[in-house]
C-alpha cells in the first residue's frame, strides 16, 4: 500500500475548481490546478473537512462496498458507537440484529475496546515517568496531524492502539480459533463514521498491520438496513455488550470522562485541536493529565460519513448512556494486543530544502515574494493564501504570475511597452 | 558551505495581551519549515514567548530581532520600558512585580525568566532604569 494512501479523494468530473475546500483545509493540503482541486497527499490527514464543505460533492471518501463481506466465509461487523446515535430511541439489540440480517455472522462492538483503552489509560496515568499530558490516540486524523505538524508532541501520544484495532485483532483470531478456521477466512468489517479510519486500516500508524479487512460507512449501512430496520421489533438475542462508558466515546468528552481522577480536557474540531496543540507545544498548557482530541466537531458522531445531525446524535448518546449503566466485563488482554508496537515516525514534509542553508535561502526568497503579494488571501491563484503561493513559487510548483494582481501589473507594463512601440 | 542567515524583525505592541505571542508563533512556523529539530523549536518557542510576554506586561512593547543560522537561533528583544532594578533577583523563581490586573490573566508566577534560562543555551539581560531592557536568547541547533 502506498505510504500516502488516502481515503479522501476528488471526483474530477464534479469539481468546479471553486475555492471552498482550498480555503477550508486545516492543513493547507489543497491547491487548485487547471481549474480542479488537487490534494497534496503528504499533507492530507483525512479529516474530511473538504467532504463537508464541497457544495458539489466532489470530495469523497473511498470506503469498501458492503458486498465485499461475501468474500469471507465468516463475516464480523464492528460497529462504531457513533452508529447507534444515528437513530433516535434506538434499541441497540435490534440494531445489531439488523446487521445480522444483512449477512454478518457475528457482531463485535467497538465500545468493548473503548472500555479496555479507558482501563489501560487510567492505569498508565497513575504510574510515574510518563510524558504528561497524554494525548488520545484513537482519532487517526489527529495522530497524522501530530506526525506532520507537531512532531515534538509524538512522545505524548497515548501508547495504546485504538479501540478499533484492539477489537479487530481479538475478533479475527478468537473467532478463527473458536471455529478452527484460518484467520484469513474471517472478514472483519468496521462500520465507520469517517474516512480517517479507512486510511488507518490501510496504512496503520504504530502497529505493523491492521486486522480490519474492510471499512463500510455508517451512511451506507443505514441505507442498506433501511428497508427492514423499522419493521424489526425483536432481536431474539441479547448480544450487546455495550456499556455507558464505551458508548460515551462516540461523542467528544466521552473518552476523557472515564478518567475520573485525572485532570483531562476534550477538544473537538481540527482547527480547535491545532490551536490547542500549538499552545501545548509552547508550554502554555499546564497541569493537564490527558487531552482527548477529535478531528470532528462533536466527536465521532460528527464524522463525515454519518447521517444524523451531530447534536441530535449527541443527545441520542446521552440517552443511551443513561440506559446502559453497567460495568464493563473483564477482558484479558495481553500487553502486546493493546500497546502500540512501533514507534511513531516524524514526518519532515514541512521542511523546505534538503539542508538548513538551502532552507534558509528558500525562506528568504519566500519572505521577499510574500511582501510583493497583496496579502488578500483571495485564493484565485490556486493557493490557500498569499504566503502559501510564495512558498509554492519558491519550491517550483507555481509561478509568480499565478497571482492575478501580479499578472495584471505585468500586463499593464507590457501594454505600455506596446503603446510606446506604436508611437 | 556558504553562510546562510535568515533575519526576521517584529514590532510588539504595548499592552496587547490578546496578540502577545504572535512573534514567537511566527518564528516557530519558520523554524519548522527550515527543518530545525522539534526539541530545539520547542525550547526556542517557550523561551521567546516568555520574553515577548514580559515585554508586553512589564514594559511598553518593543522590537524583536531574530537571526537564524544553521548553527543557532539568536533572538534579541529590546524595549524602552522601566528597566529591571535587580536582575539577579528578577531571575529568581517566584519573583514577580506583576500587578493584580495581570495576575488575573494567569501571568505573574515569576517563572518567566527562570524558564527562559532553562530552555535556552545562553541568556543575556542588560537593563537600565528608565531606559529599557534588552534580553538576548540563544538556542543552539545540534548538527
Ligand atoms: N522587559 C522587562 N521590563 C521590565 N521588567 C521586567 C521585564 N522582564 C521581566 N521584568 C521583571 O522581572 C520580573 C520577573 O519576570 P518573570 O518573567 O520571571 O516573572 P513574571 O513575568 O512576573 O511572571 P510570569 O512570567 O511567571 O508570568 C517581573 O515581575 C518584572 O518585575
Ligand atoms: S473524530 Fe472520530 S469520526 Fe472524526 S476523524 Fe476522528 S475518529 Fe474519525
Ligand atoms: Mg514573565
Amino acid at each position: 500500500m502506498d505510504k500516502y494512501f488516502h481515503s479522501v479523494t476528488l471526483d474530477k468530473d464534479l469539481c468546479k475548481g471553486c475555492t471552498n475546500c482550498l480555503k477550508h483545509c486545516p492543513t493547507e493540503a489543497i491547491r487548485i490546478r487547471n481549474s480542479k482541486a488537487k490534494i497534496i497527499k503528504e499533507l492530507c490527514i483525512d479529516c474530511g473537512e473538504c467532504i463537508r464543505i464541497c457544495p458539489y460533492h466532489a470530495k469523497k471518501a473511498i470506503t469498501d462496498e458492503y458486498e465485499k463481506i461475501f468474500d469471507y466465509k465468516y463475516k464480523i461487523a464492528l460497529p462504531a458507537p457513533a452508529f447507534y446515535a444515528q437513530y433516535n430511541d434506538v434499541n441497540i439489540e435490534i440494531l445489531l440484529y439488523a446487521l445480522k440480517l444483512l449477512g454478518f455472522d457475528e457482531i463485535r462492538e467497538i465500545t468493548v475496546g473503548a472500555d479496555i483503552v479507558s482501563a489501560k489509560t487510567n492505569e498508565l496515568l497513575s504510574s510515574n515517568n510518563i510524558e504528561k499530558p497524554l494525548i488520545s490516540s484513537s482519532c487517526p486524523a489527529i495522530v497524522r496531524l501530530i506526525k506532520i505538524r507537531f512532531p515534538s508532541l509524538i512522545p505524548n501520544i497515548l501508547p495504546f492502539q485504538s479501540p478499533l484495532d484492539i477489537i479487530a485483532k481479538k475478533a479475527k483470531f478468537e473467532t478463527a480459533e473458536k471455529l478452527s478456521i484460518s484467520h484469513k477466512d474471517v472478514g472483519v468489517f468496521f462500520i465507520s463514521p469517517c474516512a480517517a479510519k479507512v486510511t488507518s486500516s490501510k496504512v496503520p500508524i504504530g502497529i505493523p498491520e491492521s486486522y480490519v479487512d474492510g471499512v463500510i460507512s455508517i451512511a451506507k449501512i443505514v441505507q442498506e438496513i433501511a428497508p427492514f430496520y423499522s419493521k424489526l421489533t425483536e432481536s431474539g438475542d441479547d448480544f450487546s455488550q455495550s456499556t455507558a462508558s464505551g458508548i460515551g466515546w462516540a461523542k467528544s468528552g466521552g473518552e476523557s470522562h472515564e478518567l475520573h481522577s485525572f485532570n483531562s480536557i476534550a477538544v473537538d474540531g481540527v482547527k480547535n485541536v491545532i490551536k490547542l496543540l500549538e499552545d501545548l507545544e509552547d508550554d502554555k498548557i499546564t497541569d493537564i493529565d490527558f487531552i482527548e482530541c477529535c478531528a470532528c466537531t462533536g466527536g465521532c458522531v460528527g464524522g463525515p460519513l454519518t447521517v444524523n445531525n451531530t447534536y441530535v446524535s449527541q443527545a441520542n448518546i446521552r440517552k443511551l448512556i443513561k440506559k446502559y449503566q453497567r460495568e464493563p466485563s473483564c477482558f484479558n488482554c495481553n500487553e502486546e494486543d493493546v500497546s502500540l508496537s512501533l514507534s511513531i515516525e516524524r514526518d519532515t514534509i514541512l521542511k523546505l530544502g534538503s539542508n538548513m542553508s538551502e532552507s534558509i535561502k528558500m525562506m528568504e526568497a519566500i519572505d521577499k515574494l510574500a511582501k510583493k503579494l497583496p496579502g488578500l488571501d483571495c485564493g484565485s491563484c490556486g493557493a490557500p493564501s498569499c504566503s502559501a503561493l510564495a512558498e509554492d513559487v519558491v519550491k517550483g510548483y507555481a509561478k509568480e504570475s499565478d497571482c492575478i494582481f501580479i499578472y495584471k501589473e505585468k500586463l499593464k507594463t507590457f501594454m505600455n511597452e506596446m503603446n510606446l512601440l506604436k508611437e | 558551505m556558504e553562510n546562510a542567515n535568515l533575519k526576521l524583525h517584529y514590532n510588539v505592541d504595548k499592552k496587547d495581551f490578546i496578540n502577545a505571542g504572535e512573534a514567537s508563533s511566527s518564528v516557530k512556523k519558520v523554524l519548522r519549515k527550515l527543518g530545525v529539530n522539534p526539541e530545539c523549536i520547542r525550547n526556542l518557542a517557550i523561551a521567546m514567548y516568555e520574553a515577548e510576554i514580559n515585554m508586553v506586561i512589564h514594559a511598553n512593547g518593543g522590537t524583536i530581532d531574530v537571526d537564524i543560522s544553521p548553527e543557532c537561533i539568536h533572538v534579541v528583544l529590546s524595549d524602552s520600558g522601566p528597566g529591571i532594578p535587580d536582575i539577579q533577583r528578577a531571575m529568581q523563581e517566584g519573583y514577580s512585580t506583576a500587578g493584580d490586573n495581570v495576575r488575573e490573566l494567569g501571568f505573574g508566577a515569576g517563572m518567566g525568566l527562570p524558564n527562559i534560562k532553562k530552555y535556552s543555551d545562553d541568556l543575556k539581560i542588560t537593563s537600565e532604569i528608565g531606559v529599557g531592557t534588552t534580553v538576548e536568547i540563544k538556542v543552539n541547533i545540534p548538527s
